[in-house]
């Protein structure tokens, strides 16, 4: 192992789990809602794919079908789990969002199939590259440049545009952004989406490293999602980015130094964090804006 | 103790759960009394889940968890010596030699469940709202790698096979009636009146001397001892599982049965528990004669759950305190003789 390699490694997988995280805490940032259904986006995102890879259409476009359909089924998430239940207890919230998460997945054994399916992926994805002297396979340095443009793109959009600064007011006083006039159904909605979003280009770099897509595919990068934005920061934006880079370096580290028959429990250790986390720094890393309720 | 409505409460249920069972056994089909067997199991799980959700208003993600340590723990103490060096050929030598009846084992596995839960949850009780259910799904989470990993005591992610068969209808159906009386003294005990208060208001129930995290912990505990025994129950009569078989997708059926119940009472677990059984049953008859009569080309799978996940968003939206929302039964029919004449 060298140090170039390592460096790529953890920064590769922690594009990923950043642009996860992100996904996750977007929603969670304005709404205080764990949105158990996002794993089922980035489902839903390679179903699509497989559906459409048939076609015989360029690959870009597949992609782009199945960045759309994670897209839509994030606001089917706001319109069909959320909103019915958005002015009862945040318990019902949880509850519905899980619910829905088990919906898709069994709507996907159902009218799909319980076994894998093989999703398109462009010759480029399994080809290996030399970088910095490494040889190593070149959806890592894909997923790294991705990461790159969708964090500057999403970071122009909450910084600088007028739907992004409203999410953050948002999300800082959601009752006060409503007295000020912001549209508390856009902001929401507009929140799912980008959560879609963002799951769908998870879908493709995730599933680039598989090649193909289950019903249950859905739940490890939920996972990683909760513990990146869990050491992050819950309520921080760049606190999930954070979070996302850290557990890739404490993943690689791990995956580098712990003998066998310890790795296998990595699960525990990093989910015991998560707990220990929220006993003792429940804000994360990253503080983020002051306290303010849901509606 | 309880007032006299609370003891109609529990003669209606107890007498369902026993006409339930009773009328299984007279029709003496075998695959009723396993399905009936398998209702009392799952009643048995809900109403422990019921003690801790319907009392603290928080969600509970861990409760599979402390099922899977009752069920391995009792798996581990009451596999017959003869077949132990086959099903679990690394255990360690203390363990090794031990072997107890399943009652026995049904008892000591909901022990060992309230144990860990006593000893682990104490600090995540000071959590409320997302934070509090983000750490019990963490809690979950780690319990369950302990138990698909942990290859010495549990044969890790492939099957645990050789439990002796000990959870008969009559001895499910006699725990369920007695999961039901507990859920009701707890309900009705000082911690039990003093929870429902913080759940309703936190910081009003905290003003007047609640102690909440220690009331919602012991609420945890009775709820982890009912898990545990739950699980045992179950192993004891599957005979044979895999941590697979304790995952997300029971904790979706038993939170489910819960919710569409209603979690507030207890009177809404047991409801709960009898309508999703019979529907999903049902349904499952369904699917599987669709699949035997091979219509489709595939096997039909995941109808069952798709259709209790629309039931309950459905409950959750239009009618959020589930059936029974926040009466118990013997309130109606104690209403009703105190207006009589």
């Amino acid at each position: 192992m060298n140090a170039a390699q390592f460096v790529l490694d953890v920064l590769s997988l922690g594009g990923a789990y950043a642009l996860m995280a992100l996904g996750l805490v977007i929603v969670y940032g304005i709404l205080r809602l764990v949105n158990f259904a996002y794993g089922e986006l980035i489902m839903v995102g390679g179903y699509t794919m497989f559906l459409v890879s048939g076609s015989g259409l360029p690959w870009l476009v597949m992609a782009g079908c199945g960045l759309t359909m994670a897209i839509v089924a994030g606001i089917a998430t706001d319109y069909l789990a959320f909103r019915p239940v958005r002015e009862k207890s945040v318990t019902a919230v949880l509850i519905t969002s899980f619910a829905f998460s088990t919906l898709l997945q069994n709507a996907a054994l159902l009218f799909i199939s319980p076994r894998p399916r093989a999703v398109p992926l462009p010759e480029l994805f399994s080809r290996t590259v030399e970088f910095a002297g490494v040889i190593t396979p070149a959806r890592n340095l894909i997923t790294i440049a991705v990461a790159v443009i969708m964090l500057g793109l999403f970071s122009w959009l909450m910084r600088s545009t007028a739907l992004g600064i409203a999410m953050r007011a948002a999300a800082t006083n959601f009752r006060m952004a409503r007295m000020m006039g912001i549209p508390a159904n856009l902001i929401i909605s507009a929140a799912f989406a980008i959560s879609g979003l963002l799951a769908g280009t998870v879908a493709i770099l995730w599933i680039g490293r598989i090649g193909t897509v289950v019903p249950g595919i859905g739940l490890e990068p939920l996972l990683i999602a909760f513990i990146a934005t869990v050491i992050g920061g819950m309520r921080s934006l760049s606190g999930a980015v954070v979070g996302g880079f850290l557990l890739a370096l404490i993943d690689t580290t791990l995956n580098y130094t712990l003998p066998q028959d310890l790795l296998k429990f990595r699960d525990a250790f990093t989910f015991s964090l998560v707990i220990l986390i929220l006993l003792w720094r429940p804000e994360g890393i990253v503080r983020g804006p002051a306290s303010g309720q849901r509606t | 103790m309880m007032a006299t409505r609370n003891w109609w409460t529990f003669l209606l249920l107890g007498g369902v759960i026993v006409l339930v069972a009773l009328l299984a056994e007279l029709v003496g089909d075998r695959l009723l009394v396993r399905i009936t067997t398998n209702l009392c199991i799952s009643m048995v799980l809900v109403i422990g889940l019921q003690i801790f959700m319907g009392n603290s208003g928080i969600l509970s993600f861990a409760h599979v968890g402390f099922m899977g340590v009752g069920a391995y723990t009792s798996a581990v103490l009451t596999i017959p010596l003869q077949m132990k060096g086959m099903a679990l050929p690394n255990l360690y030598p203390i363990l090794a030699d031990v072997q107890v009846s399943p009652y026995v084992g049904i008892a000591l596995g909901g022990l060992a469940a309230a144990f860990v839960a006593a000893l682990v949850v104490y600090p995540l009780m000071r959590l409320s709202d997302a934070a509090a259910v983000i750490t019990s799904f963490a809690l979950f989470v780690v319990l369950h790698t302990i138990m698909y990993h942990w290859s010495d005591v549990t044969n890790g992610p492939r099957t645990l096979f050789g439990i002796p068969s000990g959870t008969t209808l009559p001895l499910a159906a006699a725990v369920a009636i007695v999961a039901v009386l507990v859920a009701l003294l707890f309900k009705e005990s000082r911690v039990g009146r003093l929870l429902r208060a913080s759940r309703d208001d936190e910081i009003a129930a905290a003003s007047l001397g609640a102690h909440i995290p220690r009331l919602r912990w012991q609420a945890f505990v009775v709820s982890a001892l009912l898990a545990g025994i739950g699980g045992a129950l179950w192993g004891h009569f599957i005979t044979s599982f895999s941590p697979k078989q304790l995952w997300l997708k029971e904790t979706f059926v038993i939170l489910a049965m819960l919710v569409i119940g209603g979690p507030r009472t207890v009177t809404g677990a047991v409801v709960g528990v009898l309508v999703v059984t019979a529907s999903f049953e049902s349904l499952r008859a369904l699917e599987g004669a669709i699949n035997r009569a091979q219509v489709l080309s595939e096997p039909l799978v995941g109808m069952t759950e798709l259709t209790l996940a629309v039931a309950m968003i459905a409950v959750l939206a239009l009618r959020p305190g589930g059936i029974c929302p926040s009466r118990e039964v013997g309130y109606y029919l104690f209403r009703g003789r105190a207006r009589d004449p």
